[in-house]
């Protein structure tokens, strides 16, 4: 066996003796001591190897830095393969590409990204059609309903989403009561307190919460599932069995969503009044009995439907957004955790969109 | 040609493994020794990728002894582990390249983690490496999702020779990839095991990668080996299984070709 140790290059004659251990972990070291070699080398010298312990294929490119194979001595012949199986392939690095930093590349990004947007905005639209589309097409025939499907996707959208929608929305109830309570405590009109939570949950936070978090429970679940089925051509499947993917995947689910959400939101209103109404009761002397009667007299059916107008709306936009997203995934596993997150940031943006053109809309007409 | 006297590099003793109820490998006896080639063939089922797993460390046996390179992997600290680790390069059935980096990336990752190299000695050595498993240049620059069934499993194989490993674990190397390439695959992995000294474990279904390039076979039936030796023995192992197995019309004809690759390379001296 050869002897061991740090690597080493001594002139010796007219060339040079290497030894100690060429390896990986020495690499930095040797590529230092091969460089200042190289410069004081003739063109002809010959390296004398016989000295050299362990040797691996990072240690032969080095050592192929110093001379070419061919004036290489003191080789066996399992050294003397791996050094021509290095000396047979390059090791030139690809080299990267130009990275323009100037301000010519932020334009264009911004460009590109602006351009995206418009993308996205087009392709959601023809989606909506499409999906529109294929619901006329299939509730008219019974043969195509999918009631197993239907019901596996209530349940994980709608039944298992209860907990969260109902803590959720108590707590937001409390604190905005708390709120409230302070503010109005200056004016003695803390009994408004009533006004405000009714108002609040009615209209506005019983849906907008609810869809916020469907948006970042399901919307991404929908993305994540069909992305994934995507990723693994069980979409192409799908296709040559001769099935509409819209229909067997998007239907349900869209359906489902539509189904649930309306309910969630019922729950979500009475959670966040239950919680408001904890918090009246208990800081604020304001018995259930009363809050219920003003509540009663503020109209309170009215804003129910206001708010209840825009779930199904919120409903159908969260699912049709998760789907598409799903279905533009393309191969690795990096896409789809990217449209997952693209999926849930849509469908909350487009939430409160439409949320702020609602709110308008029926300050417009009065209701 | 070998100075070395063979030496044990993965010694498997009494290997159980069971996954509830089910008994996979009940007291398997297995040695594979330095610089050899050796394929495991069994039918579905029968536990050869249990098998790699567990004695890669992935999968902890329920009872027996797995030796790598002379340390006890199921009694080994994290660090002795680790060291091993470093020694074994493993290529999985579908490559299992990290999605998110660049075929280049991958293959600088162990050495990033292992090793303090400056970033272009980096790209050099691992630009060899992509070389050396057969890729073309601007392979490396490419991401997973670009790249051919074929191009992954030779960009997985120069991430699992980063390190010019001692032992190299090949689970189907040839799974999915046409004749033509499989065969090349073949070559690629005997010209390795000639230059680097390495010591190949196969998991391979291809009769023609059994014929072309291992020096022994382990047979994998009933829960263990049932025999490891030189082909010519293994076909004569009488066994129902075995003998269906290379008496097919499948392994006749693999090993008909193989015989002709033989005699032909045999008529062409001067040919390395």
């Amino acid at each position: 066996m050869q002897a061991t140790g740090t690597a080493n290059l001594e002139r010796s004659g007219n060339g040079v003796a290497a030894s100690g251990d060429w390896t990986l972990a020495d690499a930095p070291r040797i590529a230092a001591l091969v460089a200042r070699m190289r410069s004081a080398l003739p063109a002809q010298a010959r390296v004398d190897a016989r000295g050299i312990g362990r040797l691996d294929t990072a240690g032969a490119r080095l050592l192929l830095d110093l001379a070419g194979s061919d004036r290489i001595d003191g080789l066996d012949a399992n050294r003397r393969a791996l050094l021509d199986a290095v000396a047979r392939v390059g090791s030139a690095p690809e080299p990267a590409p130009p990275r323009d930093g100037s301000l010519v590349a932020l334009l264009a990004r911004t460009g590109a990204a602006v351009e995206q947007v418009g993308r996205d905005a087009w392709q959601l639209v023809g989606f909506i059609g499409l999906a529109l589309a294929t619901l006329a097409r299939c509730v008219p025939d019974p043969r195509r309903w999918r009631p197993t499907s239907l019901a596996f996707h209530l349940e994980q959208t709608g039944l298992d989403a209860v907990p969260i929608v109902v803590l959720l929305n108590f707590l937001v109830g409390a604190v905005v009561a708390f709120l409230g309570a302070t503010v109005l405590k200056d004016f003695g009109a803390t009994i408004y307190t009533i006004e405000l939570i009714g108002y609040s949950f009615l209209r506005e936070f019983g849906v907008l919460l609810t869809a916020i978090l469907i948006a970042g429970r399901s919307g991404s679940a929908f993305t994540a599932q069909i992305g994934s089925m995507k990723s693994r051509e069980e979409i192409d499947a799908i296709r040559t069995l001769g099935l509409d993917p819209v229909e067997v995947l998007v239907l349900p689910r869209l359906l489902a969503l539509l189904i649930a959400m309306p309910l969630l939101t019922v729950l979500a209103m009475l959670a966040g009044i239950v919680g408001g109404g904890m918090v009246a009761a208990l800081s604020m002397d304001i018995s259930p009995t009363l809050f219920v009667t003003r509540l009663h007299d503020l109209g309170a059916v009215k804003h129910f439907w206001v708010g209840m107008s825009k779930a199904p709306l919120f409903a159908f936009l969260i699912a049709c957004i998760g789907c598409l997203e799903g279905f533009k995934v393309s191969g690795s596993a990096e896409s789809v955790g990217t449209h997952t997150t693209s999926s849930v940031v849509q469908s909350i943006f487009v939430a409160i969109l439409v949320d702020a053109l609602a709110a308008i809309f029926y300050m417009e007409i009065h209701v | 040609m070998n100075p070395r006297p063979p030496q044990t590099v993965i010694e498997v003793r009494a290997l159980r493994n069971q996954f509830g109820a089910q008994v996979v490998h009940d007291n398997l006896d297995l040695d594979i020794r330095r610089g050899e080639i050796v394929g495991v063939v069994g039918g579905s089922g029968s536990g050869k990728s249990v098998l790699l797993r567990s004695i890669i460390g992935l999968n902890r046996p329920a009872a027996g002894s797995v030796r790598l390179l002379g340390v006890e992997m199921t009694t080994a600290s994290d660090a002795q582990r680790a060291q091993v680790e470093q020694r074994c390069g493993v290529l999985f059935q579908n490559g299992a390249l990290f999605s998110s980096l660049s075929v280049a990336d991958n293959v600088m990752v162990p050495m990033r983690e292992h090793f303090r190299l400056p970033p272009e000695l980096m790209q050099r050595f691992a630009a060899l490496k992509i070389a050396l498993a057969g890729l073309p240049e601007n392979a490396g620059a490419k991401y997973p999702a670009e790249l051919s069934g074929g191009m992954v499993k030779r960009a997985a194989l120069a991430r699992a020779i980063a390190l010019d490993p001692d032992i190299l674990f090949l689970d189907e190397p040839t799974a999915g990839l046409d004749p033509i390439g499989a065969a090349a695959f073949d070559q690629l992995i005997l010209t390795l095991r000639e230059s680097l000294g390495l010591t190949v474990f196969l998991i391979t279904h291809d009769l023609d990668t059994l014929y072309t390039i291992c020096d022994r076979v382990a047979v994998l039936s009933q829960k263990r080996v049932l025999v490891c030796d030189t082909l010519d023995k293994v076909e004569r192992y009488d066994d129902a299984w075995v003998q269906e197995y290379f008496q097919g019309p499948r392994g006749r004809s693999a090993e008909l070709a193989a015989h002709k690759a033989q005699t032909a390379h045999a008529a062409a001296p001067g040919g390395a």
